[in-house]
């Protein structure tokens, strides 16, 4: 809509344009709408606030992949680039809403992994940080370690949902379910749960998603998909505006399909390779000069505005 | 019967004497001595999001040790529960004795496209 869109810049674009302007923006901020699934790029920023969102808009800020408790040459100080995040986010005017963190909070699913992040966590000054397990986060016992500091709704389960500012939230564990060789999914089980937690939801309203592993196939060789995202989507298709927040690729890439909107995010830890990038036989962190890893690093924020199902984000490096 | 018992007597007084001196030398020179009496040892990497090499042929008693020399964690998960690691970080081993024979398949189950085979045959 162009109440918030202060250069008009989206006028007239036809969606093929729009998404060739988007993918020239990638990897860097970028200010942009969706609406009926189609995204219209706004303007590039350097930071947060530029984003002319109305009073009433719902503004929360995702982050992804701490990976607390890596201390490799790839980045040796994954805590400092946490602090770095929360007080930029702690700066914002007006705050966000709320955080969401999609997934691979520990680097090792380690006890003390999950603690420091938890006490890390909580001095973003919001009142909650939704999470999603990583597959870093289940790696001995399941979620059980991640559960005793991340169980959203006290069910012992690491999939919920809730409602605020009129956006039906939806949070997924696609990391722990898979058989040998394949690539990891959500289960029947949890997609039984999601068929009637949708249910009890009105198409008009917008959804938002957020599972940790891409629910689209980024780069199969590389587990970069999920087995059983197909009939997810399908089970979000009848809704008018879907946004899918994912992490685990450490980088910035978006995928339309019809009404849905997926993106992946940068990572608070290391930098991951291109998805098949030549050269590269496997998805380790990529140790980048120095200077150069903020600007490989980053946070984003997205802005939903009541009763007009648009969705605008922009994508901050830690060093921009 | 006691020629017989004097028979038997004899070699075992050698073993005796023997063990002995091989008890002698192994405190003296230990490693060497000591290793001659453990199993067979093979030693694999985890490199690069790969078991390497991902399929190996040993006897049984083997005792096979894994490494994983990534800045990713990974894990050495048996496909049927029979053994598995925790999480590996850098440098971090996991070892497992195969006592019987059987084609043992295993996966990392951070990365479940990672996967390796022992196969545990008598030679």
């Amino acid at each position: 809509m162009d109440t918030h869109d202060p250069a008009n810049s989206g006028a007239g674009m036809n969606r093929r344009q729009a998404l060739r302007c988007l993918a020239a923006w990638t990897g860097t901020a970028v200010v942009w709408t969706v609406a009926g699934g189609v995204p219209r790029t706004l303007a590039a920023t350097g930071g947060r606030t530029t984003i002319a969102a109305p009073d009433d808009a719902l503004t929360f800020v995702q982050i992804s992949d701490t990976h607390i408790g890596f201390n490799k040459g790839a980045n040796p100080d994954v805590v400092g680039s946490l602090r770095h995040a929360i007080a930029e986010v702690n700066a914002m005017n007006p705050a966000p809403a709320f955080i969401v963190h999609t997934g691979d909070v520990s680097h090792l699913s380690k006890p003390a992994e999950f603690g420091t992040a938890s006490e890390l966590l909580q001095e973003f000054r919001v009142a909650r940080v939704h999470t999603v397990p990583g597959e870093h986060d289940t790696i001995d016992n399941g979620t059980t370690g991640y559960l005793r500091h991340f169980d959203h709704d006290g069910s012992g389960r690491a999939w919920y949902s809730f409602e605020q500012g009129g956006v039906h939230f939806v949070g997924l564990n696609n990391v722990e379910t898979f058989k040998q060789s394949t690539l990891a999914s959500l289960g029947p089980e949890q997609l039984a749960w999601l068929k009637s937690d949708l249910a009890g939801v009105r198409s008009s309203t917008p959804v938002i998603v957020l599972a940790h592993i891409p629910l689209w196939t980024v780069w199969e060789p590389w587990g970069w998909g999920t087995a059983d995202s197909s009939e997810a989507l399908a089970l979000l298709r009848p809704f008018g505006s879907v946004t899918v927040l994912n992490g685990h690729i450490h980088q910035v890439l978006q995928k339309v399909e019809g009404n849905i909107a997926l993106y992946t995010a940068r990572s608070l830890a290391y930098p991951l390779p291109a998805p098949g990038q030549e050269g590269v036989g496997e998805p380790g962190p990529v140790t980048v000069p120095a200077g150069e890893l903020g600007k490989r690093l980053g946070t984003r924020t997205l802005s939903v505005v009541r009763g007009q199902r648009e969705l605008a984000l922009t994508d901050t490096p830690l060093d921009g | 019967m006691k020629g017989e018992s004097f028979r038997i007597g004899r070699p075992w007084s050698r073993t005796l004497a023997l063990l002995s001196l091989v008890v002698c030398a192994a405190l003296a020179v230990p490693a060497p001595r000591v290793a001659a009496a453990l199993p067979a040892i093979v030693e694999l990497d985890i490199a690069k999001f790969a078991y390497t090499p991902k399929e190996i042929t040993v006897a049984p008693g083997t005792k096979v040790v894994w490494t994983n020399r990534d800045e990713s964690p990974h894990t050495v998960t048996s496909s049927d529960k029979k053994f598995a690691s925790t999480g590996l970080d850098t440098g971090d081993s996991f070892e497992h004795t195969f006592s019987t024979e059987g084609d043992f398949g295993y996966l990392c189950t951070v990365h479940p496209y990672m996967t390796g085979v022992v196969h545990v045959h008598k030679k």
